[in-house]
């Protein structure tokens, strides 16, 4: 708690070096410190089943959709193909990595086979985005649709380098400096390094100029284009940029499960991490953190709520689907933008409050 | 077509040159050099003829797809699962009464009543907004599908084909050449000409009622310019919800097809809402000749590729859809 009091004490601008620090506006605020504590000593906290299947599993999730959610809050350009990337990059760590289908990995080391898989997911996400920049708007989720689709098909119907539908099986995970990272405790870190890396990373871009020129092209393509601005460049760069998230996010995934196939990058694996991003709120980088937490904790213990209901079990799927529609129905910026219409009623019972309308 | 012939010859002149090596494949008895070289001519005519039925099946599901995307911006991600329902439903019906024809018509107007429902009681609510309105749909999508599961469990069904239609009969088409000069013709099964035929019945129908009628007109004016239609006095709801009731009726019916000449399971709704969506990114958003052709295409695609490269035919059809948005991206047959 001593943590929580002395921070806004820090609010103080005082030394130059400070100052950076102190332009994120994320560091003003002692629930933000708190929660960076708690999720700093969750392993001290959660078992190995909580800090994987939970934690670990959120912040993987979370790191997929906050790349949706920077096309889509920033950019104007809601991208189903997120996980296709994601998951890409996942068969590329196997192909060229080590696994236990010797005929098709390349048997690189890690060092060499992640980033290899990187670039190639990025190159892959942004081809992909410069098709779908063509066309605008709410074609957008169609090509991207279309995509993701047909990568599923493809790698199902591919054995000489996807294998098949079986997928690749027993993919190793790095070790080195004495340190077994696919363990639970290091791993966990690893995972929260990227997710805070890429989080951070999301909010530098959208306040950087680039992010800005982004935001403006939303809003009004073709003033920008008058103002002088390459508007398609502006977009492909930002699935580019989104791409490479994604495909950390992938490269994450195959580390935790050790292996990929068809059905981890499945039509409705794509549409979750939209329910993610929708679900936690679109508009600001932390939505998608939230998003993919309450669907974890869903997915994971729905099952026995609903047994313990009296209830079928398996209805999982009906339980998400209904309260993404309620989410769509009654907030266009997810549980955040519940929160905050919740909290300004309260600070201000007088006015009725507005919520914010379409978010594209 | 005269138009198009004079803007684009080297394309007129291309796709000519395709038509014509196209036809002269089915007529032609093949020498046997090319036998040699791509394998029997049965074996392309049945991959050439099962691309086309396959194609009449994806475009009565497209067509309802583009229909209701072209007057009401509604991008309907629940396309699949209205094709499933109706599927399920024909089954339901046909298992029950052994009607194949009563399966048809139950499905069309259940999925047609379920389209009158969604659009009164969800898509008006959200009129104009684009991506909400996406959003609600595949949120709709994921419900409805998990509802099926319930109902219907995993298994594959399989609609009965009626006795009058089961078995292949001939057609005028020269496989090969017997030894002894006797010609070998082509057997195909009976069911899938007749789909096909019905499916091209019911898209003159279509075209009919959009071109030459009073409805036709407004639907085609509010494809348009929905405000201003709606400026004039139309009562552009009752339009809104009469297309909304078709486009789903026309993927209740494209269900009970599809169940009848494949199979229904889940996992299918997708394929089919894939599947539309790539036909109607080929044809052109909104247009019914549009649908018609890319449907056209991308089924002879799909069973061409799975005949001779089997392990990359989705690819082709993914090429086709990236060349069309890169040198079309409207769509073959958009007017933009």
């Amino acid at each position: 708690m001593s943590l929580v009091q002395s921070a806004p004490e820090t609010t103080q601008p005082a030394a130059a070096p400070r100052a950076t620090l102190l332009a994120w506006p994320e560091f003003n605020k002692p629930a933000v410190w708190l929660v960076a504590v708690i999720l700093l000593i969750m392993p001290f906290i959660a078992s190995g089943f909580f800090l994987i299947e939970i934690f670990a599993t959120t912040l993987i999730l979370g790191t997929i959709a906050l790349s949706l959610m920077f096309l889509a809050g920033y950019g104007g350009m809601v991208s189903l193909m997120q996980l296709t990337i994601a998951g890409f990059a996942a068969y590329m760590v196997a192909v060229f990595g080590m696994s236990a289908n010797t005929n098709i990995s390349l048997g690189w080391p890690w060092w060499l086979a992640t980033p290899m898989a990187l670039v190639l997911a990025t190159i892959f996400g942004t081809l992909g985005g410069t098709l779908a920049v063509r066309t605008e708007g709410i074609y957008t989720i169609m090509i991207t649709l279309a995509i993701g689709a047909a990568f599923y098909y493809f790698t199902n119907q591919n054995w000489a380098i996807f294998g098949g539908h079986t997928g690749i099986n027993t993919i190793a995970t790095p070790k080195f400096w004495g340190v077994d990272w696919r363990a639970d405790v290091p791993y966990y870190y690893v995972t929260l390094g990227v997710a805070a890396f890429c989080y951070f990373a999301v909010q530098y871009v959208s306040r950087a100029p680039f992010g800005l020129a982004l935001q403006g092209v939303r809003d009004n393509p073709r003033r920008m284009a008058a103002l002088g601005f390459n508007v398609n460049a502006h977009r492909v760069a930002a699935y580019a940029f989104a791409s490479f998230i994604a495909a950390l996010g992938g490269v994450l995934q195959v580390w935790n499960y050790r292996q990929i196939s068809p059905g981890s990058v499945s039509v409705g694996a794509c549409i979750d991490i939209l329910i993610i991003a929708v679900v936690g709120g679109i508009t600001r980088p932390i939505g998608p953190y939230i998003g993919a937490f309450i669907f974890v904790i869903l997915r994971t213990f729905a099952l026995d709520l609903l047994v313990k209901l009296g209830l079928d079990g398996n209805r999982f799927r009906l339980l998400i689907g209904l309260g993404f529609l309620a989410i769509v129905f009654w907030s266009s910026d997810g549980v955040i933008g519940l929160w905050e219409r919740w909290r300004r009623r309260a600070t201000t019972p007088d006015k009725r409050a507005v919520g914010g309308h379409g978010h594209g | 077509m005269t138009r198009f012939i004079e803007r684009h010859p080297a394309w007129a002149l291309i796709a000519l040159v395709a038509v014509a090596l196209l036809l002269w494949l089915i007529l032609a008895v093949w020498p046997p050099g090319l036998e040699e070289a791509i394998g029997r001519k049965r074996v392309f005519l049945n991959a050439v003829l099962n691309g086309i039925t396959l194609g009449s099946l994806y475009f009565l599901v497209a067509s309802g797809f583009t229909l209701i995307f072209g007057l009401m911006r509604n991008v309907n991600l629940a396309h699949g699962s209205l094709y499933l329902f109706g599927g399920y439903i024909g089954y339901a019906i046909s298992a029950w009464t052994g009607s194949w024809i009563l399966g048809f018509i139950i499905a069309f107007i259940a999925v047609a009543l379920v389209g009158i429902a969604l659009q009164i009681i969800v898509f008006r609510r959200m009129e104009g907004e684009d991506l909400r309105q996406t959003m609600v749909t595949i949120g709709l999508s994921i419900v409805f599908a998990d509802l099926m599961l319930w109902a219907f469990g995993g298994d594959f069904y399989q609609i009965q084909t009626p006795s009058w239609l089961v078995g292949p009969i001939e057609l005028p088409l020269v496989t090969a050449v017997k030894s002894s000069g006797e010609a070998v013709y082509l057997r195909y099964p009976l069911v899938r000409l007749v789909i096909f035929v019905a499916a091209v019945v019911i898209g003159i129908v279509m075209w009919l009622a959009l071109n030459r009628t009073r409805v036709g007109m407004m639907v085609r004016a509010g494809v348009d310019d929905r405000d201003m239609l709606a400026a004039t006095g139309v009562p552009i709801q009752l339009v809104f919800v009469a297309v909304f009731a078709l486009g789903a009726g026309l993927a209740g019916i494209a269900g009970v097809v599809g169940g009848t000449f494949q199979s229904l399971s889940p996992g299918e709704d997708t394929r089919f809402l894939l599947a539309s969506l790539v036909v109607v990114i080929v044809g052109g958003m909104g247009s019914i000749p549009g649908a018609a052709l890319g449907a056209v295409i991308i089924g002879l695609a799909e069973q061409l590729g799975s005949v001779y490269i089997p392990t990359y035919a989705i690819v082709v059809t993914f090429l086709i859809m990236v060349l069309v948005l890169a040198l079309r991206p409207q769509g073959l047959l958009a007017r933009r």
